[in-house]
């Protein structure tokens, strides 16, 4: 059977592993790529923060996934579309979206489902798999519409026990939509493990049953997912069809804040773990091999990242307060009688009006 | 309700249930429990707590993640010996689901005319107010008292938690039970030890009263209790109801209270356009409707989607919205 080895540009000790990576990576993207990294990480760890203040509602945290999510998003150009779940924030981020709608996102705002003008940046799926399928038709849409755009969408290692996976992988195939199948491989599906979800070696092999490129990469160099994603968009873009990518990554904590890991996982795992595959200390690692590394640039680096986070959270806070209206205003396009009825006797009683 | 002498203990509703598997896993080896992380993780709710530790992983069984999976293969196991009670982590992931019950659980033994059947128990937390975030809230009972071949059960307190879920397990065909998050933990009530039932298919008069029957079910219930306490102190009788069970509805209890007062207020938390309130109308026309004092009114949740949690209370019914519509079928 065909094996799919993990694809590295650069290993835990932070040296260069391959001839590409040896001729791509350089001072200027290591460093953009730990800018990057590290303003999703600051995200992070501050939504963890301010939901324990009870500043944010029940948040879900991706760290250690930053160089999956950095990397396959920084692949990614203008008119693409990303298909997120509600961990993929880090990329949603990275490919544009406003950090303070994010914020608002995890505050119970539907504000937060609302990407910048011209950004393709859908809402978190919440249910498992059901995105898929949708990236697959709007990459369609963009083929038959003639462009070169093509969709990304994200999902863990769960997803792909649902219907919902292999149906969006069977019809991309099929109707050779461009897009990418970017699986995030945490090893686990909130508290059941790999091994319990699926009886495959890898999720890169599931390709095979579709006839189409499959890639495993090691999710946490950033510049492997970074450099594989590029290609899957390439051969997106020329017409030859969808890839499936499976980003190998665990996940430091929580599978949200309201749940107890330490009930099925091992933390001195996780502690060891990071010592090894923290996505950043990655980067940091190969830029202080490679001479490039600067404490005060460093330090400045993250003054920038907690000053950028900081200023969100004071735009969030600062945000106007949600609007009743809204639940009712955007169910159709012009609503029916019964919402009318509904809004308009609600509306008089939060007035005082009623009888 | 047959209920064996056993010590009794205060027990939370959540805590009700695990007691109810465990109490009938320990007396039949063909219960099991399956689910996503209802096994090391105990469920995310705890409902699941120490049954993996007590009765192993042949019995309690983390699945992967895959609610038709879980849902079809728990219809196999059922046809074929087992009593499997099947978790959905919320109502509102069950949809991937939903062709398996519709067109096999429900269906089965009237296409095999009985000679197959699936007794199997679906247990899914639902409901608003919990401030969990979109779709984890959803109150979609009707969808499936819309199917016909299931039942549905949504307890409201300890004691019917375990009463019902016992029933629930013990019926030969498939229940749907209904665990609202938000009485999860509000009060502990007493649950007896060991085996006992509460019947499906009968509701429970909480409060008598002479003047007005509310009906209502779930969280709802305890939202209903207390707008029938502020309108005792002005001597009006609410006679308060707790459904239990949304399929079958419990004719006889709801019609005797009707024509007793002539005047209903149906309360539920899920949309109003085709809700089980509209079957408890059709039910008080079809049995009652000559005792009517005054209109049927219905305290329900909007024809919309349950909000994001930073809107959500806007959602839900209010004592507030309660105490209008009894004051509008007393003042009729």
């Amino acid at each position: 059977m065909e094996t799919f080895e993990t694809i590295c540009y650069i290993d835990e000790n932070g040296n260069v592993r391959n001839e590409e990576g040896a001729a791509r990576i350089n001072e200027k993207l290591a460093k953009e790529m730990y800018e990057k990294l590290l303003l999703v990480r600051t995200f992070d760890r501050k939504a963890i923060s301010l939901q324990r203040q009870g500043r944010l509602g029940t948040y879900a945290p991706f760290e250690g996934q930053e160089g999956a999510q950095v990397g396959s998003a920084s692949a990614l150009k203008e008119g693409d579309w990303l298909f997120p779940t509600y961990r993929d924030h880090a990329a949603s981020i990275t490919f544009g979206h406003s950090i303070p709608r994010v914020f608002l996102y995890w505050n119970g705002r539907v504000e937060g489902c609302v990407a910048p003008e011209g950004k393709h940046i859908f809402p978190p799926a919440v249910p498992i798999a059901t995105q898929l399928p949708h990236a697959t038709g709007a990459a369609l849409a963009e083929k038959w519409k003639g462009t070169d755009n093509a969709s990304i969408v994200y999902f863990g290692d769960g997803a792909t026990s649902e219907g919902d996976f292999h149906e969006g992988l069977n019809f991309a195939s099929v109707f050779k939509a461009p897009v990418v199948f970017f699986n995030q491989n945490n090893q686990y599906a909130i508290s059941v493990h790999i091994s319990k979800q699926m009886n495959s070696e890898t999720i890169a092999q599931k390709s095979v049953a579709y006839g189409i490129p499959g890639v495993r990469v090691d999710g946490s160099d950033v510049f492997a997912v970074y450099f594989e994603t590029q290609k899957a968009l390439e051969r997106a873009r020329n017409g030859e069809g969808p890839t499936l990518i499976e980003a190998v990554t665990w996940r430091f904590g929580a599978h949200t804040t309201a749940d107890d890991p330490t009930k099925y996982r091992n933390q001195d795992e996780s502690i060891q773990k990071r010592e090894q595959i923290d996505p950043l200390l990655r980067v940091e690692r190969y830029l202080k091999n490679q001479g490039y590394w600067d404490d005060e640039w460093a330090a400045e680096m993250q003054a920038n990242a907690s000053a950028v986070i900081e200023e969100a959270v004071e735009e969030m806070e600062a945000f106007p307060k949600p609007k009743v209206e809204d639940i009712f205003d955007h169910v159709f396009a012009s609503p029916t009688w019964t919402i009318q009825q509904q809004k308009e006797e609600y509306l008089q009683q939060m007035r005082g009006e009623d009888a | 309700m047959k209920t064996a002498v056993a010590n009794v203990q205060k027990l939370s509703l959540v805590q009700a249930v695990t007691d109810g598997l465990r109490t009938m896993m320990s007396e039949h080896k063909e219960v099991i429990v399956m689910g996503e992380d209802v096994g090391q993780n105990g469920g995310v709710f705890r409902a699941t707590e120490g049954l993996i530790e007590e009765f192993g992983e042949q019995r309690v069984i983390d699945t992967p993640l895959s609610e038709s999976g879980i849902i079809g293969t728990g219809i196999g196991l059922a046809l074929n010996g087992f009593l499997p009670v099947v978790e959905m982590q919320f109502l509102g992931f069950i949809y991937p689901a939903f062709e398996q019950i519709m067109t096999h659980a429900t269906r089965i033994r009237m296409r095999t005319l009985g000679k197959y059947h699936v007794p199997m128990v679906i247990r899914a937390p639902y409901g608003a107010g919990i401030r969990a975030p979109e779709i984890h809230s959803d109150s979609v009972e009707a969808l499936f008292t819309h199917m016909p071949g299931i039942k549905v059960v949504c307890p409201s307190n300890p004691y019917d938690a375990k009463g019902l879920l016992i029933a629930s397990i013990e019926d030969p065909d498939p229940v749907l039970f209904m665990e609202s998050m938000r009485c999860y933990r509000s009060t502990k009530g007493g649950v007896p030890s060991g085996k006992y039932t509460v019947d499906i298919g009968k509701a429970n008069v909480l409060k008598e009263g002479e003047d007005i029957t509310i009906l209502a079910w779930g969280a709802m219930v305890m939202l209903a209790e207390k707008a029938a306490e502020e309108y005792k102190k002005q001597d009006i009788h609410c006679e308060v109801i707790d459904i239990r069970t949304l399929y079958p509805l419990d004719k006889k209890t709801i019609s005797e209270s009707v024509q007793k007062t002539g005047r209903v207020v149906i309360v539920h938390e899920a949309h109003s356009t085709g809700g089980v309130g509209t079957d408890l109308i059709s039910l008080v026309n079809d049995t009652s409707f000559l005792s009517l004092k005054a209109p049927i009114e219905r305290v329900t949740g909007f024809d919309v989607p349950v909000p994001f949690s930073a809107l959500e209370d806007h959602y839900i019914p209010t004592v507030d919205r309660i105490k209008k519509a009894i004051n509008k079928v007393w003042t009729f």
